[in-house]
């Protein structure tokens, strides 16, 4: 087992260890896999140094370095960093470099995190495999021949690999959760709103979030709380600080009232297979073991969950997407007119999972369609949100897989869209109602591959949610 | 003043000579105005006008990838103070993305409101008492600005263009009105009434030549005494209350010439060619209309409280007409006068000098004739005392006239003035002893005087003004040349 | 059952996103979103006439700015990343009509 990011924060703090020396260990780890694993469109060797030596320069002077001081982190290429070319792993976005940080770039480095690089991911978060890049498939380190899921990937795999003890993942239908599952590491989509959104590249505006990735539940909650609490860039963002969830951690769950959602218990729905079911009743019973009450809760409206979100998403997306144009930045090809042009640089800028999307969502917004689809979609929302506040009435978490399978093989999914999509089933309903879930590690599968587990809460209810982590994490030991 | 109230789907028709007969000329108006906040709608960008090209930009109003909206209180402030002069309802509103593609439009979808906007309803009236309805007054963010280069400038035969995002994001109320116009005059009336109110509520400076207030024509015309709306034309690109009169009535007499000979308008956007006088089709895209309305998931709902509302109720500066009755009220000038001085913003200084004591007529006189530039150095009560001296004969008018450019000029005490320039108020028989010699001096000139030619008039007058060094009062002076006619 | 989206709908709709399709990709395209809105199905026959629509999430009202000039960006930082510039404007290809 590798050192813990709060033990690397702590060493580094107290002057035990440089920050200097923690990321040259990391950077050697990266030389040594980066090739067979392809985590990062980016490696900033000389800026993550000259960021260790400013951490250094801080504790040698007495300041204080931040929490997470000199903790190696990798970042998904979807978030802005200024002068650091910033792609959304697009083409039409290849080389940019944005004039300004996004907000959580800022609230890293003052916790005094080192940023080692930019993480692969499906081109523009459109994905569950990191298949979807224009530059190149992220490989799993724990078996190069599958896919280290999506569409943060790129920052799962940096951290499964030891690239980076964090990683910084969006997740808009299980985006962090999915790729925490397939690469064995824990991942958390916080409440919408908890972290900023400003600088990260739209994909589905009311759906995206930025969270966590992190080799146990302890780092993942420093990484949280160093990035969450209100943003005035961020119009949605909650107007509160960041939850104390670090000091719950080890408060257990005796007495706490926790749901398995049946719908999505493998009985509920297809596709969800055995030796995952079988984890995740081995986590309710661990649950059980430490003191909590378990039931089977039934949230009905999560099965029209996936639909729902492929009418949302895709539309948010076609109009989030509709800027890059070959005007002001990024990719742009001749036309002998404006339009021509618009259309040329779209055309060879954009892959083909974001060109369904674009197309997609432009048809369910389109006069006619909209009440059919994005309008009817976004009242699905207000089901799945009604049938949680019912079941959160008698339930504190509610429990189920983070996926329906393990980590595929590279390739087996790309020709049919849908395939792709049923990754999400479970992951998305939390997306919809904007409420938290993370994804715990819990075994592996009959292949040897990581299962995850998904622990739900309501709104803000980040604390209970790390605590069950945390238990379920405990009972491995 | 007659007061003419009516209905868009039943209503007399109303005749406007400058149409052809028998056609009814419909006109709605969309009306664009900036607000003159601070910042931009949704970034801290300066607004503001006539900067070099794309220095007021950030990633918000660049678009950039990653970027959000913030919402400008001001601007929100703003607009429901201009709801609310305009009698509209204010309301909980939603922001939603209208989307289409221009280079313009840094984000390719404008963010404005839609099936809620913030002012609902609401209705102008007119000087001569016509009421245009309102739709909506909601906000909306500006475009860039796009120059054409290359071929003679025009967007039809440029060889590139080049795109200032200055103006992107400056804070917009679009003021919708139904189509309550028929006549033309009432068109630019609208457009001057709602200018007047914009300044006097302080939310836009109204600058159609700059562009921060844009009015945009809904056209259409319609057999006299049918109700219908026919196919409608937008005319947009219009820089001055003069050219909408132009443009309604060139566009009006180019559907008439259509159905005339047969034929039929299409709807569409055109744009008026001022130099040209004449509107051309804007060649808008088969598709544009489909814009894909869907509420902007980054900003969240405004519900104003009532406190809110009626904070801005309290502190609603007098409206013009409200403006127009009190100066007319107080005044008893002529209408035409006072309308110039409220529209010049000077009828408060009108209303407390006649207050003080000023004749009405002659206040507003000076402040229309001689004062169009402004009371320069001369103080309230220097004013007063002036107008009271005219008023009382202390002054003839051209005398008047001078002491009041000196006052502008550089102050002081009104009676010292005149003292100086040796100003004296002249009897009757003074002048009357001079006209008389003058008459003994010119028989012949006198004579065809008193036959009726009244040519010969001035040339007394002039000899009697040298005679008194100017100071004789002219009316005073024909007065006492009829009087000695008989 | 006929499919929810047509070769034309998606000729339509790519012209409207400003994506140029082939005749191979349309055919691609026009079975792949008939798949995805035949699985939309379920939403599309729900009947939900009585449910308000969701749209944000977590939600709040009147989140406002004050009214305060902030920095603009430096014009040569931003003008570096354009495709095409020329006195300080972001150069384009001739627009056909205006919006």
């Amino acid at each position: 087992m590798t050192e813990t990011a709060l033990s690397l924060a702590a060493a580094v703090r107290n002057g035990d260890r440089t920050a200097r020396s923690v990321v040259e260990e990391h950077l050697t780890a990266i030389e040594a896999r980066e090739g067979d694993i392809n985590a990062f469109n980016l490696v900033m060797t000389d800026d993550a140094l000259a960021q260790a030596d400013a951490v250094d320069a801080q504790v040698a002077a007495g300041e204080d370095p931040g929490p997470l001081a000199g903790v190696p982190l990798a970042l998904k290429d979807n978030m802005c960093t200024r002068g650091v070319a910033t792609t959304a792993s697009s083409k039409i976005l290849e080389g940019w470099e944005p004039p300004y940080n996004a907000t959580v770039v800022d609230r890293l480095a003052a916790a005094g995190a080192i940023t080692m690089g930019k993480t692969n991911l499906d081109e523009f978060a459109m994905g569950s495999s990191t298949e979807n890049s224009a530059f190149g498939v992220t490989h799993n380190p724990l078996n190069l021949d599958v896919v280290p899921g999506g569409s943060s990937g790129g920052s799962a795999a940096a951290v499964a690999a030891g690239f980076a003890s964090l990683g910084i993942g969006s997740d808009t239908g299980g985006s962090i959760r999915q790729p925490a599952s397939f690469c064995g590491v824990v991942g958390v989509k916080p409440t919408y709103g908890a972290v900023s959104r400003y600088g990260l590249i739209a994909f589905a505006s009311s759906l995206d979030q930025i969270g966590p990735l992190a080799n146990n539940v302890a780092d993942a909650a420093a990484l949280y709380e160093a990035i969450a609490g209100h943003d005035h860039m961020d119009s949605t963002s909650i107007p509160l600080p960041a939850l104390p969830v670090s000091s719950e951690l080890d408060h257990g769950v005796e007495g706490m009232r926790i749901g398995v959602i049946s719908e999505l218990d493998g009985s509920g729905i297809e596709g969800i297979a055995v030796d995952v079911q079988a984890r995740t009743r081995a986590a309710v019973d661990a649950l059980t073991a430490a003191g909590a009450i378990v039931e089977q809760v039934s949230v009905p409206s999560v099965v029209y969950g996936l639909s729902a979100y492929y009418l949302i998403a895709p539309a948010e997306a076609s109009s989030n997407l509709s800027r890059y144009d070959g005007v002001r930045y990024g990719l742009r090809e001749d036309g002998a007119n404006n339009e021509a042009m618009n259309i040329a640089s779209r055309t060879a800028g954009f892959g083909d999972e974001v060109k369904r999307r674009i197309m997609l969502g432009t048809y369910a917004l389109s006069a006619g369609y909209y009440d059919a689809y994005y309008g009817k979609a976004q009242k699905v929302r207000t089901l799945i949100i009604d049938d949680f506040a019912a079941a959160y009435e008698k339930f504190d978490v509610l429990v189920t897989p983070t996926a329906p399978t393990t980590a595929f093989e590279i390739g087996a999914r790309t020709a049919d869209p849908m395939t792709m999509y049923v990754n999400d089933i479970c992951t998305i309903p939390s997306n919809l109602a904007g409420h938290p879930a993370m994804s715990v590690p819990y075994g592996v599968g009959d292949d040897g591959l990581p299962i995850g587990v998904q622990v739900l809460a309501p709104l803000l209810g980040e604390v209970a949610m790390f605590r069950v982590g945390a238990a379920l994490e405990r009972s491995l030991l | 003043m007659t007061v003419v109230y009516f209905t868009p789907d039943d209503h007399e028709p109303i005749i406007d000579p400058a149409i052809p007969e028998g056609w009814e000329l419909v006109v709605g108006c969309e009306v664009h105005c900036e607000l003159s906040t601070e910042t931009k709608l949704f970034c801290g960008c300066q607004n503001k006008f006539g900067v070099e090209p794309n220095h007021n930009i950030c990633p918000v109003c660049l678009g950039l990838p990653g970027s959000m909206p913030s919402v400008n209180e001001a601007a929100v402030e703003y607009a429901m103070r201009l709801g609310l002069a305009l009698n509209a309802e204010v309301q909980g509103s939603v922001f939603s993305r209208k989307n289409y593609f221009y280079p313009d439009m840094p984000k390719d979808y404008q963010t404005t409101q839609f099936d809620l906007p913030t002012n609902v309803g609401g209705y102008l009236d007119l000087p001569d008492g016509v009421r245009v309805h309102l739709e909506r007054a909601h906000i909306e963010e500006d475009t860039g600005k796009s120059t054409h280069i290359g071929g003679s400038g025009r967007i039809h035969d440029a060889t590139h263009s080049l795109v200032d995002y200055n103006r992107a994001g400056v804070p917009l109320v679009e003021i919708v009105s139904r189509p309550d116009i028929h006549r033309i005059e009432d068109a630019k009336a609208y457009a001057s009434e709602l200018r007047a109110i914009l300044l006097a509520i302080d939310v836009c400076d109204a600058k159609m030549e700059e562009g921060s207030m844009r009015v945009d024509a809904n056209v259409s015309v319609r057999p006299l005494g049918s109700n219908e709306l026919r196919t409608r034309c937008e005319v947009k690109n219009i820089n001055s209350i003069r050219s909408l009169g132009r443009a309604i009535e060139y566009e009006a007499n180019r559907h008439i010439d259509l159905y005339n000979s047969g034929e039929s308008p299409n709807q569409e956007t055109r744009h008026w060619d001022e130099a040209g006088g004449r509107s051309i089709s804007g060649r808008s895209k088969e598709d544009s209309d489909d814009y894909r309305y869907f509420a902007e998931p980054d900003l969240v709902p405004l519900v104003p409280t009532d406190e809110e509302v009626q904070h801005i109720r309290d502190t609603m500066p007098m409206l013009p007409a409200a403006r127009r009755t009190r100066l007319l009220d107080a005044s008893s000038a002529d209408p035409e006068a006072v309308d110039l001085v409220v529209g010049r913003g000077q009828d408060d200084l009108a209303f407390e000098v006649i207050t003080a004591g000023g004749n009405g007529n002659s206040v507003v006189k000076h402040l229309t004739n001689n004062l169009a530039d402004g009371t320069g150095q001369m103080s309230t009560e220097s004013f007063v005392a002036l107008v009271q001296m005219e008023t009382a004969g202390d002054l003839s008018s051209t005398q008047t006239k001078t002491v009041l450019a000196d006052l502008v000029a550089s102050g002081g005490n009104p009676t010292e003035i005149a003292a100086n320039h040796g100003f004296e108020a002249m009897d009757n028989s003074e002048l009357e002893s001079i006209l008389d010699q003058l008459i003994a001096e010119n028989p012949d000139e006198w004579a065809r005087f008193a036959e009726g030619d009244r040519k010969v008039q001035g040339f007394f007058v002039g000899k009697i003004m040298k005679a008194t060094r100017g100071q004789a009062d002219g009316k005073v002076v024909n007065q006492l040349m009829q009087s000695k006619v008989g | 059952m006929s499919s929810p989206i047509s070769r034309e709908d998606v000729a339509h709709i790519a012209s409207l996103a400003r994506l140029s399709v082939t005749e191979k990709e349309l055919d691609l395209f026009t079975g792949q979103l008939a798949d995805i809105l035949g699985h939309a199905a379920d939403v599309e026959s729900l009947d939900a006439h009585d449910v308000a629509p969701t749209y944000h999430p977590y939600p709040m009202t009147n989140v406002l700015r004050a009214d305060v000039v902030r920095p603009s960006l430096d014009r040569e930082e931003v003008l570096s990343q354009a495709p095409a510039t020329e006195s300080g404007q972001f150069r384009v290809p001739p627009v056909l009509g205006e919006a």
